[in-house]
């Protein structure tokens, strides 16, 4: 079903090109409203057949098999610091296309739920604070008033950035062995 | 100019490099075989198409100078000059100007005053070879002999009849004229238009044009020629040596569509005959015409036209068989672009997988015929991913080849005798990894060159063949390809790499270390990055980059050297697109590929090793001591292992390790997929798989899996400063 209502709003915005991106997939996660630009969201699926890549950080939950492509999923919620995404019936992965580097890789993000696509106007988003939010202050694009509530935009390419997953997995592979070696020893 | 040409461009220059490419080839094959007049045509060929091609395209420059080699290049062929080495050795500098110029017409640059002042310098060197013989004055003289009045002067004549669909072919008869102005001097050009129709009646894309051309030029006729070998079965040419007698314009006039006075016109306007000439003759004609009282009809014409040169001749039937060579060639192979044929190898692995989904599905239900159908399917499938995989492999042969002129050059450069040897050309891996292995295989080649093999002084005084021996070989081993430069050099000075070594700080004084692992220190970054090395005997300057470029491959390197018979640098590398058959292991909930081609044996973990775990991490493998990796640790899967664990002893690189796992499940063919950037940092895993369930597999590093263990344990054992028994045996894995 989520693929349907991002089709539908993919057409949308091609109809009207020129004009700025303002529609936004809403969901949820720990309890909070997130937000991506419709435009960077390839497809939603549901959550599952996932392989776990190990001697990875925390936030990088595996990889799963879309269509033949292996793509790695990203744990939001402990990319933010927080913990693990609990596992539901609603919990779903979004696939996101992320630009580094003028190369486009996709990547999946593991969401609570999925709410719905909302149009929010450029003038109902106010730049992020500079501190309230605990999350990264470069992850923030804007927060979006929705009937007088906050919505967190998020920067998908800060979020994302491959450049800085590499090198934050490559810290902790170096780190981790020691933990555990004298854990086995 | 006025097509857009962008597309073909890039055809052309594309065609051009593989082009230049034979022609190098060609020309290091005639510095061994001198005589050999296949490797000439080669190289001559090319030549010509490269200067042909850029005609089409209006880069005068490449024209220009290419032309003047090709001349050259055409003496060789016609056995007026003799090969040799100074003259081989221009060819390639000529060769080399080529891509040069090539490079910067791609590049839309300007030619910089080097690169001009190079051409010229090349130019000059080219004209000295071509001597003052000139062609047509050897041709003339049968012509001579057949009487009539014979004219004056060293002008071609040529009729040029455009066919109607020339524009409509993509050719465009500006660029062939503007070629022909490069074999000489255009002496005067008319425009025949008589063929334009009324403008209502006209087809815009239609070429009604002619021309009378009047050439002054000392090439022959088959080159002259050769500037219309591509629209040569689009129009009319007729082509009239200088001196040709009145006789034959007078043929040439009938022959033509156009009025027969108008043309006589033209010709005189041309400078090709005089008024009074074409008067009388035509008077004769006319006069024989009518006794005859028919025509003469257009076949005798043909006939009477015997004054075709018998070179001309011979050169048609090469021409032809070139044309036909080419086209066979042209068969064997098709340029694809690699995206599609990732696209495609990708489509066939959704494939296998849906297939192996209906297998299953058909052995749940138990429908015989079903299972039977599906059989054959899955069979079939197997096959075209087989093919589809091989489509990107590439033998290693046309990397190796490339270096016969690195060692030509460089040999040269350091004065000294060395020949190549190349061993394992065919052996195949994946185009990405060719790409890539060029610079780092070029700078070991240079350093063993430079540093590996002695003067030859030194040489005879060791009481070695003068000739010093640079091999290149290449050949799979446990699922990777090895690649091998060598040289039968004097090898690396043990102590004083040593010495360098612990000076910088690299080892500590008091290290014992193995003589490999002191040979391959100078793969370590600041070993190498002053100039007090070029005073070690050994090699050095930039290994570290490119153990770098290696390890950016997921490859390893080593080396191997024997005090006076010289050093082997071995370079290890990942088949990445590769077919590789793989061993499925299950640890946890996951599922790892071990490549097939480095498990020995599987054997079960004894409790009594089990119990052990903490303290040790070898067995008893018959006699012999088998360090192991337990992968459920090593990944730290949670949760307690299953009742029973196998080892499954692996081999690579000469060392032997054990893999400790929960489950076995088989052999399974698979296709590697690259795991993406994310995950390019991740040692011990080099890529992932899909299986029949669609689930994602991730396939074994060994190696690096092996090395990361033995690291960690070192760490542990430095921290607890002491080095107990699986230190050991760990070491005895390094």
């Amino acid at each position: 079903m989520g693929a349907l209502v991002e089709r539908g709003n993919r057409q949308m915005v091609v109809e009207k090109e020129d004009e700025e991106q303002n529609q936004y997939l809403t969901f949820q996660l720990g309890g909070e409203m997130f937000a991506i630009g419709i435009l960077n969201i390839k497809e939603i699926i549901e959550y599952g057949s996932l392989t776990e890549v190990p001697m990875m950080p925390e936030f990088i939950r595996g990889v799963i098999n879309l269509r033949g492509s292996v793509v790695p999923v990203v744990d939001l919620s402990a990319r933010f610091g927080r913990k693990r995404t609990e596992i539901t019936r609603r919990t779903c992965i979004v696939i996101i296309e992320v630009e580094t580097n003028d190369e486009r890789h996709d990547v999946g993000v593991v969401v609570d739920s999925v709410s719905e696509v909302l149009e929010i106007a450029a003038g109902e988003i106010e730049p992020p604070p500079s501190f309230g939010t605990r999350i990264r202050a470069d992850f923030i694009h804007g927060m979006g008033k929705v009937n007088g509530k906050f919505v967190i935009i998020l920067s998908v390419n800060n979020v994302l950035s491959l450049d800085d997953l590499a090198m934050l997995e490559h810290a902790t592979v170096a780190d981790v062995p020691l933990l555990m070696e004298s854990a086995g020893a | 100019m006025s097509l857009d040409l962008g597309d073909a461009l890039q055809t052309f220059f594309a065609e051009s490099r593989s082009l230049l490419q034979e022609m190098e080839e060609g020309l290091l094959r005639l510095e061994t075989a001198p005589d050999d007049a296949e490797a000439v045509n080669a190289v001559f060929r090319a030549a010509h198409t490269i200067k042909g091609s850029s005609g089409l395209f209006g880069l005068d420059d490449i024209v220009a100078f290419t032309h003047k080699a090709e001349s050259v290049l055409d003496r060789v062929r016609n056995g007026e000059l003799a090969l040799n080495e100074g003259l081989i050795g221009l060819f390639l500098g000529c060769r080399d100007h080529i891509e040069r110029l090539l490079d910067i017409t791609a590049d839309g640059t300007e030619m910089d005053a080097d690169t001009r002042h190079q051409g010229e310098a090349l130019a000059a060197q080219l004209g000295q070879c071509m001597g003052p013989a000139a062609l047509p004055a050897e041709t003339e003289a049968p012509l001579q002999s057949l009487g009539g009045g014979r004219m004056a002067g060293d002008t071609w004549h040529i009729s040029l009849r455009f066919g109607r669909d020339v524009l409509k072919n993509g050719m465009d008869p500006l660029s062939f004229i503007r070629y022909l102005g490069t074999l000489g001097e255009i002496a005067h050009l008319t425009t025949l238009d008589d063929a334009l129709p009324a403008a209502a009646a006209m087809d815009p894309e239609c070429c009604y044009l002619g021309f009378e051309i009047r050439l002054r030029s000392e090439a022959d006729k088959a080159r002259i020629e050769g500037v219309f070998e591509f629209v040569r079965d689009d129009c009319q040419l007729h082509i009239l040596p200088p001196g040709s007698r009145v006789a034959d314009y007078i043929e040439l006039i009938e022959m033509l569509p156009e009025n027969n006075s108008r043309l006589g016109e033209i010709l005189v306007a041309c400078g090709a005959v005089t008024q009074r000439e074409l008067d009388e003759s035509l008077a004769l004609q006319a006069c024989e015409n009518a006794r005859e009282e028919a025509p003469q009809p257009l076949g005798e014409i043909l006939v009477g036209r015997q004054i075709v040169q018998p070179e001309l001749v011979d050169a048609a039937l090469t021409k032809q068989k070139e044309v036909r060579l080419r086209q066979t060639q042209e068969a064997r192979f098709i340029r694809v672009h690699a995206d599609k044929l990732d696209e495609l190898i990708n489509l066939v692995g959704e494939l296998v997988i849906a297939g192996a989904g209906a297998t299953l599905l058909a052995q749940r239900q138990g429908n015989g015929a079903m299972q039977e159908a599906s059989a054959l399917v899955s069979r079939l499938v197997e096959e075209i991913r087989g093919g589809a995989l091989r489509l990107r492999m590439v033998p290693i042969g046309e990397t190796f080849s490339r270096f016969q002129r690195v060692v030509r050059d460089v040999s040269k450069e350091l004065g000294k005798d060395i020949e190549l040897v190349v061993t394992g050309a065919e052996t195949e891996l994946d185009k990405s990894v060719v790409e890539k292995i060029g610079d780092p295989l070029t700078h070991l080649v240079r350093n063993s060159m430079d540093h590996g093999i002695e003067s030859a002084e030194v040489r005879a005084s060791r009481g070695k063949p003068a000739k010093g021996k640079l091999r290149l070989n290449a050949y799979h081993d446990s699922g990777s390809i090895v690649i091998e430069v060598g040289d039968d050099g004097g090898g690396l000075n043990r102590d004083r790499i040593l010495g360098k070594a612990i000076e910088r700080g690299i080892v500590g004084a008091n290290q014992s270390l193995s003589d490999r692992e002191i040979y391959n220190l100078i793969f370590e970054a600041g070993f190498s990055t002053a100039d007090q090395v070029s005073n070690l005997s050994g090699r050095g300057v930039g290994m570290d980059v490119v153990r770098r470029n290696i390890e950016a491959l997921r490859g390893t390197v080593e080396l191997d050297s024997t005090p006076g018979e010289g050093t082997t640098v071995r370079i290890r590398l990942p088949l990445t697109l590769a077919i590789i058959d793989g061993f499925l292991v299950g640890v946890g909930d996951s599922a790892y590929v071990v490549p097939l081609e480095m498990v020995l044996e599987c054997v079960e973990l004894s409790d009594v090793d089990r119990q052990a775990l903490a303290l040790r991490a070898y067995v008893n493998l018959r006699g012999e001591v088998l360090p192991f990796v337990r992968l459920r640790d090593h990944f730290e899967v949670d949760g307690h292992g299953t009742r029973r664990e196998n080892i499954v002893v692996v081999h690579y690189a000469g060392h032997k390790a054990g893999l400790v796992v929960d489950q076995l499940m088989g052999e399974f063919q698979t296709v590697i997929k690259p795991l993406g950037k994310m995950f390019s940092k991740v040692k011990g895993i080099s890529g992932s798989t899909i299986l029949g369930t669609g689930d994602v597999a991730l396939i074994l590093d060994v190696p690096s899996l092996v090395q990361q263990a033995a690291a960690r344990e070192a760490g542990l054992n430095r921290e607890a400063g002491q080095s107990g028994p699986a230190d050991r045996a760990t070491a005895s894995v390094q």
